[in-house]
């Protein structure tokens, strides 16, 4: 590892004024140590924002959860708001990593994880995203556990956030405080960047931006689900992850919201899903309709092709859980 | 840097870069936090931080100073093992032996999280679920055993937590 600079901030303001060049914040730390001993990261400076009191999940009057971006993983699975409101929520969390990175992982760094791709961790090889302009070794590589949605030429990385897939599904908003002092909300949805021609940048964070909250709106109505498909039963990657919420009312689907891990480089959502399931009759050929609608672009790599026919069947299996619709 | 570890203070100027699983090791002279995979995959340098079970070889020493961090050495001694310590050696919850530190000390935490009515993947309830086997094998995830020896393993954690309820 290389050395730095270290600085602990007592509030976010400070945090923000103690970023200068090849700054990072630390929160849980267990993801940005790991690149850090690979050297993948090579911050000159961290500020240890793990002690800021952001650790909070508090109930709005709009009758949402504003979620403290140091709320670990762990506690907010374990909330009885999230619990009995946002179960999709819980279970996404509960089925990422393990009880000791659970503890440790903040919801604000969960968000902001890095990519697993093999290529990524091997300094040894070429990779857009960890160094840009050196070309993608994962195109025409071992590529079983990466991207069929939204990949560019130059990355087919996924991204590997359980959490981050069902806040998607749940409509959240990332709070943040610039480095200027300024406040913004950003939806989720308009929080992550595809990779097209610079997959390093993933986000729409400015340098020194610090997540301070997530918010999520009033509960949704309906059924909740988490479905997560990986290589061994627990503590592993989703190869494909399925956050889905809907409502059924008069025999027809009234509400469909629908997100996806596993499949491209950003928690992913696509419109013509929920467009091809609300106002219809749950049935397998809507399911299908809406399984086609989610993979019409889809692009296997050789070796993670697997990942098309496994995503329809895992949200074509939700879809008849969610509705009650036997298969 | 300021310290208290197994409840007793400690003043060390380590590197910045040094894990709190380096610090316990290299620095303090407690080796019963082993160093596996230090990437937080294998779970045999588990300690507890405030009670919390996390992996010591992915956080930073620098930020635990105001923490109560517990060890394999803070739970109990050769002469003076504690519950799930006995109940590991009676199970024959090991083979080589070099994950069982982390094992307990998961242990331990994990069933602190059980007390509080955390539930799990396999929870079928996510409020108050009951410690199946099942229960055991997924909250015990983070930690590999090399040699396989789970099924005593878990032998040992449902004879605590049964001791316990």
């Amino acid at each position: 590892m290389k050395t730095f600079d270290y600085a602990k901030a007592d509030s976010p303001e400070a945090a923000v004024a103690a970023v200068g060049t090849g700054t990072k914040f630390i929160a849980g730390g267990t993801n940005l140590l790991d690149l850090m001993k690979l050297q993948i990261e090579t911050p000159d400076k961290l500020v240890d924002i793990s002690r800021l009191d952001l650790a909070q999940i508090e109930e709005r009057e709009d009758g949402g959860l504003t979620i403290g971006a140091l709320v670990p993983n762990s506690d907010l699975a374990a909330d009885p708001r999230v619990v009995e409101h946002y179960a999709v929520l819980s279970r996404a969390l509960l089925a990422g990593a393990s009880g000791q990175l659970r503890n440790k992982a903040s919801t604000g760094g969960n968000l902001l994880q890095r990519t697993r791709c093999y290529y990524f961790y091997d300094t040894a090889m070429p990779c857009n995203k960890r160094e840009p302009g050196t070309g993608c070794s994962a195109i025409g590589g071992f590529n079983r556990i990466l991207a069929v949605l939204g990949t560019s030429e130059q990355c087919i990385a996924t991204h590997p956030s359980d959490m981050a897939v069902a806040m998607r599904a749940l409509d959240a908003t990332i709070v943040t405080l610039k480095a200027d002092g300024d406040r913004r909300r950003i939806s989720i949805h308009e929080f992550y960047r595809l990779p097209g021609d610079t997959p390093e940048i993933e986000t729409v964070l400015e340098p020194g931006e610090l997540i301070t909250h997530v918010e999520l709106p009033a509960p949704p109505k309906g059924n909740q689900i988490y479905r997560k498909v990986r290589d061994r039963a627990s503590y592993a990657f989703a190869l494909v992850s399925v956050a889905g919420v809907l409502s059924v009312e008069d025999g027809k689907i009234a509400s469909a919201s629908f997100a996806f891990g596993g499949l491209g480089p950003m928690p992913w959502r696509d419109a013509a899903v929920e467009a091809a399931l609300v106002g219809k009759a749950p049935s397998d050929a809507v399911f299908e309709a809406a399984a086609t609608a989610l993979l019409a672009d889809a692009k296997g790599y050789g070796s993670n092709d697997f990942k098309i026919p496994l995503a329809r069947r895992v949200l074509i299996a939700c879809l008849r859980d969610l509705t009650g619709a036997a298969s | 840097m300021h310290f208290t570890i197994n409840g007793q203070s400690h003043e060390v100027e380590p590197d910045i870069r040094t894990s709190l699983l380096d610090l316990l090791r290299e620095h303090v002279g407690l080796t019963g936090s082993k160093k596996g995979c230090d990437h937080g995959q294998c779970g045999a340098c588990t300690v507890l931080i405030n009670g919390r079970r996390v992996n010591s070889c992915l956080t930073l020493a620098v930020m635990h100073q105001d923490d109560d961090i517990t060890t394999i050495e803070g739970l109990g001694t050769p002469d003076n093992l504690s519950p799930m310590q006995a109940a590991f050696v009676k199970h024959d919850g090991y083979q080589c032996g070099y994950c069982t530190p982390g094992q307990i000390c998961s242990a331990m935490g994990m069933l602190d999280e059980v007390k509080k009515g955390w539930g799990s993947h396999v929870s079928k309830d996510l409020t108050n679920p009951e410690l199946t086997d099942e229960e055991i094998s997924e909250r015990m995830s983070g930690n590999i055993c090399r040699c396989s020896a789970y099924p005593n393993i878990v032998d040992a954690i449902r004879e605590v937590a049964g001791a316990d309820a």
